[in-house]
């Protein structure tokens, strides 16, 4: 049984421990948020957070996930305070479907934490989530503005 | 592609009612086209006025992206006059029901495609939320005892001008529900007088989607459901001989396999290929126990298909005259006794849709009824879909159509409904049946490909005086049931496009080439094709003839007129507005600046679907040949926007759309198979091509709107390529650019 913390929460499943993070939070745990695009880590929609740290859950192996701390777009807000870059992305109305936009959230609230004013040439070389709906230009913009809504908050 | 066009009888229109919770409802009865419905009061859900004064409006149509669930709400808080920040959207089921001819719509025509959800509801949810004002109006002239012309109404409230009176909707419930429905003409507003509509509204789901919240299809959760996946069969046209699935039963998880029948080769087909079912207890174990499966598959008759014969087939086709399919004039004349003759050929290759969401559908079939939840752009397809399998009566097969997780096209097509409905009805479960990336990528209904060979005749003024179009390709047309070999060009070909009535000898002719590769429509069909075609053929002739490119367009396009289009997206087709976005474009770039060695701008417009866009781009290109845009300015004429936030979205998408897939995206076969499978393959464009120098404008007209959803995508690939050329001076016939700019 691998046992691991959930949005705050303990879980544990028991199966094939070979099976990715992603099917275990979304068939297993029942948590859709993060979702399934490519399956081999290139299209970040099922980015989530491991002990704060972005990963590509479709290709991390849940018995990796032994006593660490997932979270996931359900979690990244504080109760009713949405994260900045939630703020940021609904200020902007980034997105179009929406079906990546929970993976490219939680990569860039993570993208953040480590370049917290990025410029452009930092987006361009960090963020490779692909958004089928090309929402890219108000992804720029609301990289930005979730930076200025963090700076503020300081 | 269009849905069923929707009747709207005055006297069947809107009717209203209350509920036990004390909220006013308007709907329309069933409505359908000839048919009795005087006894069919059931009431297709719209409009709810709620005691607490909370406005719940129903969004009948499938929302991918595009915006349709904000955009058609807002028409309809418009003319309630209500104030939008007290709506809530709540999406509708399927609506159809049962008539004395057939099966009519509760809910209105629902289907998105073409560029049509907007301007075929455009006058229908004018009207619903108008005729519900009135009512409110006639229920509180009642209370008041005034005559109706005496009220009018401000945001949320019935104001009665003589008395003075303010009486909020929420509290005129049980009156209005009690007054027979008001037939009379209901005027609607002058859109100079709109609050909501022609004023940019966010989604009315970002913050569902921001949280997580938001369930698409494939977040589909049911008692008792269970996962399959199906491994289908990789040759075109191929089959299954036998398969050994001892090791896959041995995967901890894995319920049941068995054989998916697949279409005969060349028959008009619901689903795209044979395979063999895997259903488990969770989505890992069913693709582990596929991938555990032995299976002997028959190549079958396109076994020898490859994108080299193709292409070479194509190439040997347009050495000789095709079907004539458009003659004005006397081409062969003008174009021999030209002064100057260009000829070139041009390559558009097969492409994907590769929705981010991959295909999926929830099915559960029983004896007497069935559940479909799927990611469709045409719900009622899912249901003929599910009906043609299970033979149940389309009244007892629910569907529901939760938000898509994009479409492009490859949701016109409900195959995987139709596989996930097999499983179900073989299995008796509640299935969800999930599409891998590269089950997507290799089972789609591609653009077709095909080559094209341009010739333009121009006199010693540098005026074009014949022109023709020779494509060989592989018509999406190839398995409509009924449909004769002779009518394969008319899903590649738009007769009335551009430089129909500007080229006076002008001539279409067109090749078929049959391919097993399967067909469909892709975001702007034949216009993303053609016009990257025409718009470098034109830049190819400025530069022969020593004309500018700008200017050759502003001559070609013409003032303001209406020329006759009957191809969709008419009746009429102005020209002179395209001449508007790309002088606009033009300026906005600062188009006759010298610039730097190796930077180059390129202009490109084009009409698709009733609406117009234009793009100029800027590129540079190093001495290795690496590419950069340097910037982009994109507009777009919709006529009037109802809601620019979405447009303006809708403009960025597919601009990116168009790069995206003209810089790098190819669908090849070999060996009679799909050679590409995921995105290391098929490789979808990443932020870091996109520059930060990218603007947009709504150049507005007149006061009726026009789909955007495909408008923004076709002039870009030309945009670019011409850009390229003024930069290098080389040019790119043949998609995608590739690595064709490394030496």
């Amino acid at each position: 049984m691998i046992k691991f913390r959930l949005n705050s929460e303990d879980v544990s499943f028991e199966g094939d421990t070979g099976t990715p993070l992603l099917w275990v939070i979304r068939d297993h745990l029942k948590m859709t948020g993060t979702k399934y695009g490519c399956g081999i880590g290139l299209c970040g929609s099922c980015t989530v957070h491991v002990d704060g740290e972005a990963m590509r859950s479709c290709v991390v192996p849940v018995a990796e996930i032994a006593a660490r701390s997932v979270t996931t777009i359900e979690g990244l807000a504080e109760g009713a305070e949405l994260h900045p870059v939630q703020q940021a992305w609904m200020e902007i109305d980034v997105p179009q479907c929406g079906f990546c936009q929970p993976g490219m959230i939680m990569e860039v609230a993570d993208f953040l934490e480590r370049h917290p004013d990025p410029s452009d040439e930092d987006i361009n070389k960090n963020i490779t989530n692909i958004c089928r709906c090309g929402t890219y230009p108000r992804v720029r913009n609301a990289i930005h503005r979730a930076a200025a809504i963090r700076e503020a908050n300081e | 592609m269009s849905a069923r066009p929707l009747e709207v009888t005055r006297r069947q229109f809107l009717i209203c009612g209350s509920t036990a919770a004390g909220s006013l409802i308007f709907g329309i009865p069933a409505m359908g086209q000839g048919s009795d419905l005087s006894d069919d009061r059931r009431l297709g859900f719209f409009v709810e006025i709620r005691a607490d004064g909370e406005i719940i409006i129903g969004s009948n149509q499938p929302e991918l992206g595009q915006g349709e669930r904000t955009t058609l709400p807002m028409l309809v808080a418009e003319e309630l006059d209500v104030d939008w920040a007290r709506v809530s959207v709540l999406p509708m089921p399927l609506g159809i029901v049962k008539t004395s001819d057939g099966f009519a719509w509760k809910y209105g025509g629902q289907g998105v495609g073409g560029s049509t959800g907007l301007t075929s509801n455009w006058d229908f949810m004018r009207q619903v939320g108008a005729r519900a004002r009135l009512q409110l109006i006639h229920a509180a002239a009642a209370r008041l005892n005034v005559t109706p012309e005496n009220c009018y109404t401000k945001p949320g409230v019935v104001v009665c001008k003589a008395l003075g009176t303010e009486i909020p909707y929420e509290d005129l419930v049980s009156e209005a529900a009690q007054l027979d429905l008001i037939d009379e003409d209901v005027p609607l507003k002058e859109t100079q007088h709109y609050r909501i509509a022609g004023k940019a509204q966010s989604s009315v789901d970002a913050i569902d989607i921001v949280t997580g919240k938001t369930r698409f299809g494939s977040d589909t959760q049911k008692p008792g459901m269970r996962y399959a996946v199906i491994a289908r069969c990789p040759h075109l046209n191929g089959s299954l001989r036998s398969f050994d699935e001892s090791a896959a039963r041995k995967i901890d998880g894995v319920l049941d396999i068995f054989e998916i029948q697949g279409p005969a080769p060349g028959e008009p087909y619901q689903i795209l290929a044979s395979g063999v079912a895997v259903v488990a207890t969770s989505t890992w174990a069913a693709l582990q126990g596929r991938n555990a499966l032995v299976i002997d598959w028959e190549p079958g008759p396109n076994a020898g298909d490859s994108s080299d014969l193709f292409w070479k087939q194509n190439a040997e086709m347009l050495d000789r005259e095709g079907q004539v399919v458009l003659d004005d004039g006397d081409f062969v004349s003008a174009f021999e006794n030209a002064h100057h003759q260009i000829t070139h050929r041009y390559a558009v290759p097969f492409v994907s849709h590769a929705p981010l969401e991959p295909q999926n559908c929830y099915a559960y079939v029983r004896e007497d009824h069935c559940d479909i939840v799927a990611p469709t752009q045409m719900p009622s397809g899912a249901s003929r879909a599910a009906a043609a399998v299970t033979s149940l009566p389309r009244e007892n097969i629910h569907v529901e159509f939760p938000r898509i997780g994009g479409g492009f096209g490859r949701r016109l097509t409900n195959d995987y409904v139709t596989e996930a409905t097999m499983i179900s009805k073989q299995t008796g479960w509640p299935i969800m049946l999930q599409w891998s990336r590269e089950d997507d990528i290799r089972h789609d209904f591609y653009r077709p490909a095909g080559l094209h060979e341009m010739r333009a005749g121009i006199d010693a003024q540098g005026k074009i005086v014949a022109w023709s179009h020779r494509l060989a390709s592989a018509s999406k047309y190839y398995r409509r049931p009924d449909m004769p070999a002779e009518n394969l060009w008319q899903s590649e070909l738009y007769v009335d496009d551009f430089p129909r009535r500007i080229v006076e000898n002008l001539r279409l002719e067109y090749h078929h080439n049959a391919i097993g590769v399967p067909r469909g429509s892709w975001r702007g069909p034949a216009h993303n094709v053609n016009a990257w075609v025409v718009q470098s053929f034109l830049d190819e002739i400025a530069d022969e003839t020593g004309q500018d490119p700008l200017q050759l367009r502003i001559d070609l396009f013409g003032e303001e007129r209406e020329l006759e289009y009957s191809n969709h997206g008419g009746p009429t087709f102005n020209p002179g507005r395209l001449t508007r976005l790309t002088k606009f474009v033009a300026e906005r770039i600062d188009y006759h600046r010298r610039r730097p060695n190796g930077h180059g701008v390129g202009l490109a417009a084009h009409f698709t679907f009733g609406g117009y866009a234009a793009h100029a781009i800027e590129v540079s290109v190093s001495d290795q040949g690496n590419l950069t845009i340097e910037r982009i300015v994109a507009a777009i004429d919709c006529g009037f926007a109802v809601n620019p936030m979405a447009v303006d979205a809708q403009l960025q998408g597919g601009t990116i759309d168009g790069l995206s897939t003209a810089l790098g995206l190819e669908i090849t076969v070999k060996d009679g198979q799909i050679q590409q499978s995921n995105f290391h393959d098929y490789p979808w464009l990443r932020i870091a091509s996109v520059p930060a120098l990218f603007e947009t404008h709504i150049l507005p007209w007149g006061d009726t709107p026009t789909g955007v959803g495909e408008i923004a995508l076709p002039p870009v690939a030309a945009a670019l390529t011409n850009a390229i050329f003024a930069a290098t001076g080389k040019r790119i016939r043949r998609l995608p650019i590739g690595k064709q700019l490394r030496a």
